[in-house]
């Protein structure tokens, strides 16, 4: 390489982190900064009043998974926090799962109309986002509780003859968790689908595909990249909701979310707080990798 | 006899009300077995339609498509031992070559080992069992197409339909594929169905021809008969170069404008016709002796021949063919005065 290829290679890199720079300080500061924070603040003392004491403890972490009898001083299993990642889990995989089942054939209607109403569709599918969260999930609150609009049509329709209790409970945490992540399954699902060649269709069903078939064989390896988008975008945030399980869960059935919270909050032990987020953190990443991976591999063996 | 392929007086008709427009207008042919049939006409003319009938992505608004002397009218495509080579080739770009080759067999549900040995034995016959384990996109146009073709090839199909499959390709690789289709057909035997709008394609390649027209299909003959008997102006003018003369027929012979007189079938329609002669059949002779007068104007040169475009006396315009030769010494001035004669034979009637 002569010099001045040289000389002109050292600025271009330069110039592409100076350009990166306040992208690459935002990220320092936003990201890793709280980040860091939070796994300090695990390995410290919890303090009286909800603060931190600077002594290092391991204490938020065996606490965890771990409860220690305030007697004997034994630890044993702490069902309590388990039973929270359980059914956090459950309910962010359930909710995946069925936004996945719901959000397909919808994308897929969207994607085959023609241009102008896909626009308008696509418009009011985006709609529910300019309204406040809290909102949103109070209404489904008003829809579901027992005196609500569900109850009051089926029970003057005499369907049926004592309201259905679905309000606080984990059936109406996974309605209300459907409703809110749905269109971010619908999107990249979406977007997939738009890309698909639909002459594909005829050429399975040309080779004696059933219907079942090219969907299983054709469509879904295909559009694999959206279903992966998809899942994602709803499972983190599930997994990590707060304000559903909190209205439509009522105190009972608490997600992660919600006993983090209740660490900063009442529970005044900061440190299992941040040993809890940082937790959850890692939990999302190796689902996440394993997830990837295995979409991955299984679309290179067809 | 019973027929490969058989369409009974089939009707489509797309929309309805006064937005109902025919794309196919009571069309009946009959394709045998082991026959490389071609399906001619430009685009818009119904022969993808019909294409797309016999595969089972269409149905009939009336009539019937029978399979072996069957109605499949109304059997969806995965049904039917029928499978298509598409213009587009439509490859499963998630599946590698040996994976789209076997789709099919795969779908019916056959054994692994059957697959394998089925794929490896139409991936030799196309000259591909280097790229089994490539992806579609990795391969050039050309080897898409004959993965395209392997894969229809590869679950036996009675009869195999190719839609325009060869327009994607650059000249020199569509003329090999040319050669190589019409190989692989005689070798397996199977009835193919071809349609194109390239009328060298359709004769150079096929058996029998079908020209298609808005709709209807205008004439149906092995590639000499529709070349050198069409049976009307749409057809003659489609499938290679023709003259048309205005000429007044009767008892087999027809006078053209300045008392000139041809000899033509003698069941030829009498009356005021046009009679279509094809280039190469223009004789250029001196004046006079029956001969046509007529006076020279461009000439085009191709190389093998040259295009010599004429003048007849009432202004018809007409174009000969002529052998070059080596020396350039029959090269014909512009303005010079010559006679025009036709080759025996070589004069058609018109209907219309």
């Amino acid at each position: 390489m002569s010099k001045a290829e040289d000389k002109a290679a050292r600025t271009e890199t330069r110039s592409t982190w100076l350009l990166s720079a306040p992208a690459l300080v935002l990220l320092l500061f936003a990201a890793s900064g709280p980040l860091i924070i939070m796994l300090v603040y695990s390995f410290l003392t919890p303090g009286k009043y909800g603060n931190v004491i600077w002594e290092f403890s391991p204490d938020a972490w065996i606490g965890t998974i771990l409860s220690r009898d305030i007697f004997d001083g034994t630890y044993s299993l702490a069902d309590a926090h388990l039973t929270i990642f359980w059914r956090s889990v459950q309910l962010s995989l359930l909710t995946t799962l069925f936004t996945f089942l719901v959000g397909f054939p919808t994308a897929w209607f969207i994607a085959t109309r023609t241009a102008r109403t896909r626009a308008l569709l696509l418009f009011l599918i985006t709609i529910p986002f300019w309204t406040n969260l809290l909102i949103r999930t109070i209404a489904i609150n008003q829809i579901i509780r027992n005196e609500g609009l569900l109850n009051t049509a089926l029970l003057s329709l005499g369907v049926i003859d004592e309201p259905l209790v679905i309000i606080y409970t984990n059936v109406a945490v996974f309605i209300g968790m459907t409703y809110v992540y749905l269109p971010l399954m619908v999107l990249p699902l979406f977007a997939a689908i738009d890309r698909f060649d639909m002459r594909l269709l005829e050429a399975a069903y040309d080779l004696y595909a059933s219907r079942w078939q090219v969907l299983r064989r054709v469509i879904l390896p295909i559009v694999k990249p959206g279903v992966i988008a998809g899942s994602i975008l709803v499972f983190i945030p599930a997994l990590g909701a707060y304000v559903t399980p909190r209205i439509l869960g009522g105190g009972r059935n608490m997600m992660i979310g919600n006993f983090i919270e209740l660490q900063f909050g009442q529970g005044r032990n900061w440190p299992l707080g941040a040993a809890l987020s940082v937790l959850l953190l890692v939990i999302v990443t190796v689902a996440l990798m394993f997830y990837v991976r295995a979409a991955t591999r299984s679309d290179s063996n067809g | 006899m019973v027929y490969a392929i058989e369409a009974r007086s089939t009707r489509k008709v797309y929309g309805s009300g006064s937005f109902a427009v025919t794309a196919l207008d009571n069309v009946s042919i009959a394709i045998r077995k082991g026959e490389f049939f071609t399906l001619l006409g430009p685009s818009g003319c119904g022969k993808t339609t019909l294409l797309r009938m016999i595969a089972g992505f269409e149905t009939p608004t009336s009539g019937q498509i029978l399979l072996n002397g069957q109605d499949i009218s109304t059997q969806p495509p995965n049904q039917r031992p029928i499978n298509t080579v598409f213009q587009s080739y439509a490859l499963f770009p998630h599946l590698s070559v040996r994976e789209n080759v076997g789709f099919g067999l795969k779908m019916k549900g056959r054994p692994d080992a059957q697959i394998a040995g089925t794929v490896e034995r139409v991936l030799s016959l196309v000259k591909l069992e280097a790229m089994a384990d490539r992806k579609p996109q990795q391969l050039s146009g050309g080897q898409q197409q004959r993965v395209a073709l392997a894969r229809a090839l590869a679950p036996e199909p009675e009869v195999l339909l190719l839609d325009e499959p060869l327009s994607a390709l650059d000249l020199k690789l569509r003329k090999e594929m040319q050669v190589e289709l019409k190989r692989l057909q005689l070798e397996l035997g199977i009835t193919f169905i071809f349609v194109t709008h390239d009328q060298e394609e359709a004769l150079t390649m096929s058996d029998r021809i079908g020209v298609m027209s808005a709709g209807h299909l205008l004439q149906v003959g092995p590639p000499r008969e529709i070349y050198n008997r069409p049976v009307n102006r749409f057809v003659a003018d489609f499938i290679g170069e023709t003259n048309f003369i205005p000429a007044t027929i009767a008892g087999g012979v027809a006078t053209v404008a300045g008392g000139a007189r041809l000899a033509v079938a003698t069941d030829a329609p009498t009356g005021d016709h046009t009679i279509a002669v094809r280039p190469e059949h223009v004789r250029i002779g001196a004046e006079g002796d029956g001969a046509l007068p007529a006076t020279v104007g461009e000439s085009v040169y191709f190389g093998t021949d040259s295009h010599v475009h004429l003048t007849l006396a009432d202004g018809t315009a007409i174009v000969a063919r002529q052998q070059s030769d080596a020396t350039g010494a029959g090269v014909l001035a512009e303005g010079s005065r010559v006679g025009v004669s036709f080759a025996d034979g070589s004069v058609q009637v018109l209907e219309d």
